[in-house]
């Protein structure tokens, strides 16, 4: 992606839409169908980290610059860190201890 | 709230009494000496409000020496009390706040300090830079762990220690169980001097990614600024866990939450997990740095480079996620399912897979090298063995069914000294060895430092070997005392007196530093070990603007290669530039002292006055940011005069040191 082009923003209209989509598609999942409670967590929160991954990556210029490679390393690390913290917590909690 | 006016001071044990009026006589003594020797601007100019990372490194390291006396007491107490069956030397009660501390202050106010002190002081210098990236938040760091430090170590003569181990598990750690102030102590002390922690590992991630000097690619970074690079990854990931947990633990206690009380629908074990989850990558966070200390030791002593650099940056980046996914191997006994704990089994059973090939990169980097057994490479070459008892220890433990059998006894207590023991405090001795030269001017002596090498390798040894077997027959952990029948005496008289041998060693290294201040041969030079790193290419000891031209980088060992190609030339007057320094500040200072006093009246639940105070802390961010202060600069000319002074005489008249 070159940071300085006059060329019409492509990836950001793409991005822009796709988030729209995104977001009412949340929405109209969550209003509107008839789904599980259950399911429509999942599905939401699917969309969510989707949607987190366009802004990273169409808005906030992760892959460009001197420290692309760092603020990719840090971003993947940190979404282990979360995923390790909050799914290991709810596993080693509720799987065996008082259940 | 339910705070006695008359339990304000610990009274009735002639022990605490005494030191009480220990501690008073040596607070007036030190007062009245500092007013009457007028060093008091001195201390303040020169120390209090430096931002200087060399003066900042060298006075973590002085914390990290007078706790490790304080710890080290409390373990010989420990130990005195369990030499013989039935002994009344401390009651239960005492004994379960001397291993609470023992425990607290040996990791987070010795090891730590003396780590970051050394990470300090050496990682700049190594990475060729004139500071760390964010100099002022750097004091910060230290003065917020002073302040967690001192409110952690009144708590013995101001209100009762914490009792419940330095796990402080729940349920026992709660108000129902400990309604005393001690384990407020814990919550808030440990609170302070972890924002600090946290602090560092920010500054040291950003220093070492952006301050490395010009060549300096991250594959030619010397193994100690690998290791504490990764080190400050870990604090950054691990330490908001643990604020996190203090804090809840500090709502549970103080305002009556629930979050770990069973009674009011929390989860005991709750704590254990985010505990752990803090406490197993703090157990790599301290052994890591203390890795690159000896992979450059081994290699300047060697005199050969560190074989297979490659694979110990792999190593070390797979501890790292490793190191986030065992926690839960320190309470398999919670009954959990067969699945998570084979899980956590296997996770830990594959951190020996770096770690052994680390310990085969030390072994392959000494193989054919002209070996130099100084102090320091004394302390390296005794950490192997040592460190791997601990470690194949490590994996019987990891066996979820066996650790049924070995949980909560003396082979645990074994094994995680045999780790930290070898694995952080021999090479803290051997960095101190190798680098105080760099940071005082002048060398501990190599004879009294065997004589400390000896007496504390020795005395480790029969201190913690009988522990394993003691352990094996059922000995449990934290018990304050046993009957004779159980068999237990002679052993533990025999680890009673090896504790006696290990305090001696100790003492033979405070004899050292003051003999050494007073007498060792003040003319080393700027490189007396022949050593391969940056640091060593400056002055001896370093000027306070560390290089008057920062260093470019071609290989790995740079200066080592600096030195075969005769590339250190003499500096020409053209070649010195103005250096640009931070000015000293006294905010880090106001923000210890009034982060302490708002502690300590958090600690006594007056939550009203604490919250007055924690203005004081707003009122320090205040002032910081209106601080323009944009530093000093150091001219040419003094660069040049101080330049060519140490030049000159740098290696003239040097004696051979090491033979």
């Amino acid at each position: 992606m070159d940071k300085h082009s006059n060329s019409f923003p492509i990836s950001h209209v793409i991005g822009f839409f796709m988030s729209l989509v995104l977001t009412f598609g949340a929405a109209w999942i969550a209003l509107q169908s008839s789904l599980s409670m259950k399911a429509v967590m999942w599905i939401i929160g699917t969309l969510a980290v989707v949607q987190a991954g366009i802004q990273l990556y169409m808005f906030m210029h992760i892959n460009e610059g001197d420290d692309k490679v760092t603020n990719n390393i840090n971003i993947i690390y940190s979404a282990f860190i979360a995923v390790v913290i909050v799914a290991g917590s709810i596993w080693v909690m509720t799987s065996g201890h008082s259940h | 709230m339910g705070i006695k006016w008359n339990e304000f001071f610990v009274t009735g044990d002639p022990l605490i009494f005494a030191s009480q009026i220990g501690i008073a006589l040596t607070l007036v003594g030190a007062l009245a000496g500092l007013t009457y020797f007028k060093k008091w601007n001195y201390l303040w100019s020169e120390w209090f409000t430096t931002v200087d990372h060399k003066k900042i490194g060298i006075m973590y390291i002085l914390l990290g020496v007078v706790m490790f006396l304080r710890g080290g007491i409390d373990g010989l107490m420990m130990k005195g009390q369990t030499a013989v069956p039935e002994n009344d030397f401390l009651n239960a009660q005492h004994y379960n706040e001397v291993f609470t501390t023992h425990g607290v202050i040996m990791i987070l106010f010795v090891a730590m300090p003396l780590l970051i002190g050394l990470m300090n002081f050496v990682i700049p210098l190594q990475i060729g830079a004139r500071d760390v990236a964010f100099p002022q938040l750097n004091a910060l760091s230290f003065w917020l762990t002073v302040s967690g430090a001192a409110l952690f170590n009144i708590s013995f003569i101001i209100g009762g220690s914490p009792d419940a181990g330095w796990t402080s598990y729940f349920p026992l750690a709660g108000k129902e169980f400990s309604p005393g102030i001690g384990n407020n102590f814990y919550a808030v002390a440990l609170q302070i001097a972890g924002a600090g922690t946290l602090m560092t590992g920010i500054n040291f991630v950003v220093t070492v990614l952006k301050m490395r000097t010009k060549g300096m690619t991250l594959m030619k970074m010397p193994m100690f600024t690998w290791t504490s690079f990764i080190t400050s990854i870990i604090i950054v990931a691990s330490f908001p866990i643990f604020t996190v947990a203090l804090a809840l633990m500090t709502f549970d206690r103080t305002f009556g939450t629930h979050f770990f009380t069973i009674s009011g629908g929390g989860m005991d074990m709750l704590w254990a997990n985010l505990f752990w989850l803090w406490g197993h990558p703090e157990v790599y966070i301290v052994v890591l740095p203390a890795f690159g200390m000896l992979s450059d030791i081994i290699s300047t002593f060697a005199r050969k480079t560190l074989y297979g650099y490659k694979s110990m940056v792999i190593s070390i980046v797979m501890i790292s996620v490793l190191s986030m996914l065992v926690w839960v191997h320190h309470f398999f006994t919670m009954g959990n399912s067969a699945g998570v704990n084979s899980f956590f089994s296997i996770t830990t059973m594959a951190i020996a897979i770096p770690t052994g090939v680390k310990v085969f990169n030390w072994l392959f980097t000494m193989r054919k090298g002209r070996i130099k057994f100084t102090t320091a490479m004394l302390w390296a070459l005794a950490f192997v063995p040592n460190f791997v008892i601990g470690g194949v220890t490590g994996v019987m433990l990891a066996m979820a069914a066996a650790d049924y059998q070995y949980h909560n006894t003396l082979f645990l207590v074994a094994h995680f000294h045999y780790v930290l023991i070898p694995g952080v405090v021999f090479p803290i001795f051997a960095g101190l060895y190798f680098w105080w030269p760099k940071m005082f001017g002048y060398m501990l002596n190599e004879k009294i430092g065997k004589w400390h090498f000896w007496l504390f390798v020795v005395g480790f040894n029969v201190t913690f070997m009988p522990m394993f077997f003691l352990g094996l027959d059922g000995a449990v952990r934290r018990a304050y005392t046993y009957s004779a029948e159980t068999g237990f005496g002679p052993l533990m008289m025999i680890s009673a007196v090896g504790s006696v041998i290990l305090a001696a060693g100790f003492a033979a290294l405070v004899y050292n530093i003051y003999w050494s201040a007073r007498h060792a041969d003040r003319n080393i030079g700027n490189d007396p070990w022949d050593a391969r790193t940056l640091e060593w290419a400056t002055a001896t000891p370093v000027q306070h603007y560390n290089f008057a031209s920062l260093p470019e980088v071609t290989k790995l060992d740079a200066f080592w290669h600096m030195k075969k190609n005769n590339e250190l030339q003499p500096l020409t007057e053209d070649e010195v530039e103005e250096v640009h320094l931070p000015s000293n500040t006294w905010i880090p200072i106001y923000m210890g002292v009034v982060f302490g006093i708002s502690g300590f009246l958090l600690v006594f639940e007056w939550t009203i006055a604490a919250g007055v105070a924690a203005l004081g802390i707003l009122a320090g961010l205040a002032f910081r940011s209106f601080d323009y202060d944009e530093g000093f600069h150091v001219h040419k000319d003094e660069v040049f005069e101080t330049e060519s002074k140490w030049r000159k005489g740098a290696n003239k008249g040097v004696k051979n040191h090491v033979s």
